[in-house]
């Protein structure tokens, strides 16, 4: 009796709504927590770049954040960007940098964090995020250079699976301290990038070259080609932000 | 008549069955050695690959599994009587699943950290072979309590092996204990971390030296 088809469907059918009820009442009840996790992991990344966060508590990275950093989006051809096409506003920390990765370099969006000097108001650092390929799956990186757009202040990398000990190694402090003071343009002011090298412990490093990651080679060269690809999304911006600051310099 | 005598003695003897009964402690202690899942039986090999490059996700992987079996157990436990043979196993894998499902929900409002750490592993206790081992062979076939101390022990069981696996492969190759630096703190400070270690090979290593060393302590050899 237990076996009829009626008594099987009628279980699984009952069994379905339970459950999927009480998959869906846990996940409204959380879900304002897990936006809250979420935003706040985004912004400790951003900010990663210019302040060693590692020591903040989620209240305070939310607090530096809300004072300090200040955000727009801006389309290919260096317009500022506000409203979708559907007329929704943008949020700049909402922006999924990886959907955007897969459009074309034309029809992304670019966020840009700018981290301002409580008195003065100045930009201290524009931060840009990047997003790539390494080994096994996608890296991204929030590269941070001082208001002269040409130095690194900080570089915060990120990955999915990348190899532990070898690749992943990009998310420690060890790697992204090599990139600190790093130059992005040379003395005449021709766009270099920067590269990470093959190999570790190498010698005569310059300006624009930083040390490898032995074992991780592919890793290396995603970094490099993700960096080298947005800072050239980004160029537009950041000529136009160099050449108002020449104009400001020698009008003083 | 006798029988009638006879059922009631026996009523009367599981009644009076102790919480934790020689027979119950078996259930629970069984799985920590003598029928570990991972060393004896050799189920849920893929997550203890996975998950134990450092100790800490795998604490909270361990967690995670006895808080699944526990409360899948217990459930179809209690309606195994009502579930239909046909299929169960789909009953088992929903029951399973919803579980997973909440954990994951909970460590993502709770512990973002690790929910980006531990990712698709969580969702892949749903694939451990150990849970629905339990599930079909034993807690559809007995009560709810023993079916608890049963997931309860296999549970352990699978726990203290991939923590230690973890805590080899972390000393090994990161040189470090729960993101602790040992070797620095003892004052070794160019210890050679082994890289052997964080690839999946090391675990493979470990787990295998644990079942060296388990088998020649009981003698057990595969029949």
């Amino acid at each position: 009796m237990q076996q009829s088809n009626l008594y099987i469907i009628t279980f699984t059918v009952l069994m379905t709504i339970f459950f999927g009820t009480l998959l869906s009442l846990t996940r409204m009840t959380l879900e304002p927590r897990q936006k809250k996790q979420e935003e706040i992991d985004t912004k400790k990344k951003i900010l990663g770049a210019v302040v060693n966060v590692s020591e903040y508590d989620p209240e305070k990275i939310l607090s530096i954040y809300n004072e300090r950093m200040q955000s727009m989006v801006l389309n290919y051809d260096n317009e500022v960007v506000e409203i979708d096409s559907k007329g929704n506003k943008i949020i700049a920390e909402n922006i999924n940098i990886q959907k955007n990765y897969k459009l074309d370099p034309e029809e992304r969006m670019y966020p840009i964090f700018m981290y301002k000097n409580i008195e003065s108001g100045d930009t201290e650092a524009y931060i840009f995020p990047m997003f790539g390929n390494g080994l096994w799956d996608w890296i991204s990186a929030y590269v941070a250079l001082e208001k002269d757009l040409n130095t690194v202040m900080g570089i915060s990398f990120d990955h999915k699976i990348e190899t532990p000990g070898l690749g992943a190694r990009i998310a420690s402090n060890e790697i992204q301290d090599r990139y600190k003071k790093k130059k992005i343009f040379d003395d005449t002011g021709n766009f270099i990038s920067i590269t990470m090298l093959k190999g570790e412990n190498n010698k005569g490093i310059n300006v624009h070259q930083v040390d490898g990651m032995s074992g991780a080679t592919i890793t290396g060269n995603g970094v490099n080609k993700m960096i080298f690809h947005y800072l050239e999304c980004y160029s537009s911006f950041i000529e136009e932000k160099k050449l108002d600051q020449a104009i400001k310099i020698s009008k003083n | 008549m006798s029988t009638e005598v006879l059922d009631k003695e026996i009523k009367k003897n599981k009644v009076s069955e102790p919480l934790l009964s020689k027979r119950r402690k078996k259930i629970i202690s069984d799985p920590f050695n003598d029928d570990n899942p991972i060393t004896i039986q050799v189920l849920g090999i893929c997550s203890a690959l996975a998950v134990t490059i450092k100790m800490e996700p795998t604490i909270i992987m361990a967690i995670s599994v006895v808080f699944v079996m526990i409360f899948s157990s217990l459930i179809t436990s209690v309606i195994r009587n009502y579930i239909p043979t046909r299929v169960r196993i789909i009953v088992q894998m929903a029951i399973i699943a919803s579980l997973v499902t909440l954990v994951s929900e909970f460590l993502r409002a709770f512990n973002y950290e690790m929910f980006k750490t531990l990712g698709a592993f969580v969702g892949l206790i749903i694939t451990n072979c150990i849970v629905m081992g339990r599930l079909e062979a034993y807690a559809m076939g007995n009560k709810p309590y023993d079916s608890v101390l049963d997931a309860f022990g296999n549970a352990i069981g699978y726990g203290w092996i991939i923590i230690t696996v973890a805590f080899f492969r972390e000393l090994l190759g990161s040189g470090s204990v729960l993101g602790f630096k040992v070797f620095e703190f003892i004052g070794w400070e160019n210890f050679p971390t082994n890289g052997l270690m964080v690839d999946s090979v090391g675990a493979f290593i470990i787990i295998g030296l644990i079942i060296w060393v388990q088998r020649s302590i009981s003698g057990y050899v595969e029949n």
